[in-house]
């Protein structure tokens, strides 16, 4: 047995092990011991990932009773890098999880469910055939459930959420059970050893494509499967939504890539083109993260806009590689895993950051925070550099990412080529409008939320979060760092991962740089960091003499206009900052706004007080899913006559059943 | 990593740093000028600088390290950007080759800093300032992506000195419809990142139209001027980029003291026939209502997407 079996094999004990803690211990000792198990069972998994990652290969066969064949879980690279992904955030929430988890959330379900979850997203990608993907991919769907809902005594609206993200998933299931299905019979097998490398060509290929792609890219959260995620982020607890933001969506990517790259590789130009349409749907998701006012929603939103950009980039990886554009089809592939990694880097340091506002203010309404620098330094410092990540501004790993997809784009220009070049500077486009609004939806996170003065009782009194939650938090926030400053072994490591063998794709460079190799593209971090201290050192010496010298006068009043207006009410909050993009996409959003204005008794000039309440509905949701659910109420209604609970009834329904079967076997 | 190319980047910044209040001089000399006054001179901006510099800042109650880093971080990503962008020489550093969407991305850190710094003194006119300053950059950045990649279309990289360059020994190039449509769009981009006329009007005191004047009302100072300067330089870095992707002669190709003296004269030179035109240009102009700036940033963007598909067409 080599490291990876004996890694797989402690994932397992250590995954019985929490359930057992969890249900056989109470109050706080549960909380300790069995959130330990949980970080220690998905630092197994980050371990195992990452001998995998090396190059440790293992092929676990399992026996069933069924006339099926065995099981098999056989980890290759690539899913390496999911598995210490999903390893990595795993430690990070579960650390979270012992100091977070209060009431309900610290009831042994939710922590056998947390369990099983990890153990379950660990084996999605180390399983080496379809019957064991499903398998695992159904426990990590069930257990995430159960997540969802474990706030449910507290609040309806979980249950809703619940309801909601159960029917999406298994729908996400039955989906790709249905691809699966397609694509073994084509390919005729069942394992992904004997089906890589599937001819496109052959029958059947194309629907498994587009069942495969769909069932993915709903459990990814891509517009327009993405509905789930704005319901079920913000009801589950603050460590399940990091876990499933930051882990769980890039399962969905994974399917795309095992399918698109490693089963069905170089199919037709439209399988890529359907990818980046999926893609294209990010710039909605971004809009409304833009218009959010409640923290968690914000930050759903805008989990659905990355993996929209990742399954794109995807897409326009398929797209060159059939057109013959080899360099930047490698760039594209090093920049989607790139894209995949950073997400979940800065993703799970803001919903653990928004957790922790939660925990420490009680508050997810961004429009009633503020100031909370003041009171919790380390969230604010954590959250603003996930901020940084999720803006793509340097030197954070979502930086590199969005730099190495706009290299591929600007590198993949074939005007002769129509395909790609309509898909090519369309795609850009989309990228660009993406970038633009994430930079105000998280200036307007960090910059409400923290900044400025508390809006609310609740915001005044906020407290520091405690010790290992802190550490969580920080863990977050140096894993941001650490891959905008050293990209270059990273995307390295995933460019082997993706199959680019031989520095083909990406290679690291001076002071932890990456080469894009493919397309001639360097960029350092590090040593962009180093120039921009060199010009800025006179400066800085000049500010810190100065300011030794004579130190600022602090606590004056602010300017209002030549008077004192000092109210908190006065300063602009989340709903005005994002004010002007909110009218700007009007068509796109479609606002509802209230207003209602008391006037004071003697005048109807005088205004006593205005009460201002605007909602943004999801427009997908509300034009798209709302008919659907509509229409399958009615048909369900109209089934409840048929179901009237008369026996009589009942066998005059099997006895027509049974003559409709003999007429048709007699004929 | 050859040292050359590190040198004629410092030399760069501090030309660039010595130019900036010159530029915002002549600007306002020009405009007072036209508009039939004696003006201050084009000094008073450097000795306005003088007087901020010896001034203590105060700070509004409640405001946090924020409204202290964020002078420094503006500053610094206008230094970096005067590294950067390619103003005296078109030398590419090894490790930090000027690739445009590095350049965007330090530009864009120098946006976010403000936008915070209006943030946190807590006051109304901050946050207001902040919020249009910021739908601004939004709906800025998608121009500033496809005119980047239509700018590097011909040069086949998205490094600037490369597509300086490759303008400079291309002459041709630069009076193709795409490399026109490109340089407009990004002249639109630049007046918005810069908050000048018709987006933003550097010289008002009324709170309500404020956008860049309204997120620095509660810095004072020396803060206010490392802010200024900084502002300054953003402008006279980008300008003189726009100057260079225009006229791309005189810009440096080899690191000897000749050639860096001469590209520095170019600056010098291409940086006031701009200042100038800006201001003659502001003179006769409104500022645009706040809402009709998404019309002028969507018209720059389609111009943008024009030039890349002109630079297919007529490749």
């Amino acid at each position: 047995m080599n490291g990876v079996a004996w890694g797989l094999l402690g994932q397992a004990v250590l995954a019985a092990c929490a359930v057992t803690l969890a249900v056989a211990t109470r109050g706080r000792a549960r909380a300790v011991l069995a959130g330990a198990s949980c970080a220690l069972l998905s630092a197994a998994g980050a371990t195992t990932g990452a001998l995998a990652l090396g190059g440790g290969t293992v092929v676990v066969r399992i026996p069933t009773a069924l006339p099926t064949p065995p099981l098999v879980i056989a980890p290759d690279r690539l899913g390496g890098v999911l598995m210490l992904l999903v390893g990595t955030v795993g430690v990070i929430a579960s650390l979270y999880a012992i100091g977070y988890v209060r009431g309900a959330a610290a009831s042994r379900t939710q922590w056998a469910a947390l369990a099983l979850f990890l153990l379950g997203m660990e084996l999605v990608p180390a399983a080496g055939d379809v019957v064991s993907f499903l398998l695992a991919w159904e426990l990590m769907a069930a257990a995430s459930t159960v997540l969802v809902v474990a706030e449910h005594a507290h609040r309806r609206t979980a249950r809703e959420a619940a309801v909601w993200y159960a029917v999406m998933t298994h729908l996400s299931f039955v989906l790709i059970l249905a691809g699966f299905a397609a694509l073994s019979a084509a390919g005729g097998a069942t394992s992904f050893a004997a089906l890589t490398g599937t001819d496109p060509a052959r029958a059947g290929t194309g629907v498994a494509f587009v069942l495969l792609v769909v069932g993915f890219a709903a459990k990814a959260g891509v517009a327009p499967l993405h509905v789930w995620l704005p319901r079920a982020h913000p009801e589950a607890p603050s460590h399940a939504s990091a876990l499933m933001s930051a882990a769980m969506v890039s399962l969905g990517a994974y399917g795309i890539l095992l399918v698109g790259i490693r089963l069905l590789p170089g199919g037709p130009t439209w399988w890529a083109v359907l990818l980046v349409a999926l893609g294209a749907g990010s710039a909605v998701c971004i809009l409304h993260a833009s218009v959010a006012t409640d923290l968690k929603r914000l930050l759903a939103y805008s989990t659905s806009e990355n993996l929209g950009l990742v399954v794109a980039a995807i897409g326009l990886t398929m797209l060159l590689r059939t057109h013959h554009v080899p360099g930047a089809a490698s760039a594209a592939l090093v920049a989607a895993l790139l894209l995949l990694v950073s997400h979940a880097a800065f993703k799970v340091t803001l919903f653990l950051g928004a957790g922790a506002v939660l925990r420490g203010t009680g508050e997810r309404d961004l429009d009633r925070m503020g100031g909370l620098v003041h009171t919790m330094p380390w969230t604010a410092a954590t959250f603003g550099i996930g901020s940084l990540g999720a803006a793509a501004l340097p030197v954070t790993g979502g930086f590199v990412a969005e730099w190495a997809l706009l290299q591929a784009l600007i590198h993949g220009v074939r005007p002769a080529d129509r395909a790609v070049a309509v898909v090519v500077p369309l795609t850009l486009g989309l990228i660009a409008l993406t970038a633009g609004l994430a930079l105000v939806t998280f200036v307007k996170a960090f910059g409400i939320a923290f900044l400025a003065r508390a809006r609310s009782a609740g915001t005044l009194g906020a407290r520091e979060v405690p010790v290992t939650m802190r550490v969580a938090l920080v863990l977050g926030a140096a894993a941001v760092l650490a891959l905008g400053v050293l990209p270059g072994p990273v995307a390295a490591a995933l460019a082997a991962a993706a199959g680019l063998s031989g520095g083909d794709g990406a290679r690291a460079t001076g002071l932890g740089g990456v080469a894009l190799t493919g397309v001639g593209a360097v960029l350092s971090p590090a040593a962009l960091t180093g120039l921009a201290a060199v010009v800025a050192l006179p400066a800085l010496v000049a500010m810190l003499v100065a300011a030794r010298r004579r130190p600022a006068t602090t606590g004056v009043l602010g300017w209002g206009c030549g008077g004192v207006r000092t109210d908190p009410r006065m300063q602009y909050n989340a709903t005005s900052y994002a004010e002007p993009v909110t009218r700007i996409f009007d068509d796109a959003l479609q606002p509802s706004r209230d207003v209602v204005v008391t006037h004071v008794a003697e005048s109807a000039y005088l205004a006593e007080r205005v009460r201002f309440a605007q909602h943004v509905d999801d427009v997908v949701e509300a034009r798209l899913y709302r008919p659907l659910v509509a229409a399958a109420d009615a048909v369900a209604d109209r089934a409840r006559r048929v179901q009237n609970g008369s026996i009589n009834r009942y066998l005059a329904f099997s006895f027509t059943a049974l003559v409709a079967v003999l007429l048709v076997v007699v004929a | 990593m050859s040292v050359a190319p590190l040198v004629v980047a410092l030399v760069q910044v501090t030309v660039a740093v010595v130019l900036a209040p010159l530029v915002i001089g002549v600007t306002r000399q020009t405009r007072a000028r036209l508009e039939g006054r004696v003006g201050a001179g084009v000094l008073q901006p450097a000795r306005d600088l003088r007087k901020l510099l010896a001034k203590t800042p105060l700070r509004a109650a409640g405001t946090s390290p924020v409204t202290v880093a964020a002078p420094v971080v503006l500053l610094t990503s206008s230094l970096l950007l005067a590294a950067l962008v390619p103003l005296v020489a078109a030398l590419p550093l090894a490790l930090v080759p000027g690739d445009l969407f590095v350049v965007v991305s330090v530009l864009l850190v120098g946006t976010v800093a403000i936008a915070l710094l209006g943030l946190d003194g807590g006051s109304a006119f901050g946050g207001m300032g902040s919020s249009r300053h910021m739908t601004i950059a939004a709906l800025v950045e998608p121009t500033v992506l496809v005119a980047v990649y239509a700018l590097s279309i011909p040069a086949g990289s998205s490094a600037l000195p490369l597509i300086v360059a490759a303008r400079r020994d291309h002459p041709a190039s630069i009076a193709t419809p795409a490399g026109v449509l490109a340089v407009v769009a990004l002249g639109i981009v630049v007046l918005a990142e810069t908050g000048r006329l018709p987006i933003d009007n550097p010289s008002t005191h009324l709170e309500l139209t404020m956008i860049h004047e309204a997120m620095v009302l509660e810095t004072s100072g020396r803060d206010l001027a490392w802010v200024d300067l900084a502002s300054w330089l953003r402008l006279s870095v980008l300008l003189g980029l726009v100057g260079n992707l225009l006229l791309p002669w005189g810009v440096a190709g080899a690191a000897a003291v000749g050639p860096v003296l001469l590209g520095a004269l170019a600056l010098a030179g291409k940086l006031a026939l701009l200042a100038a035109l800006l201001a003659t240009a502001e003179v006769g102009m409104a500022k645009l209502r706040l809402f009709r700036v998404p019309e002028l940033l969507a018209g720059s963007f389609v111009l943008a997407f024009l030039a890349v598909t002109a630079s297919y067409l007529l490749a």
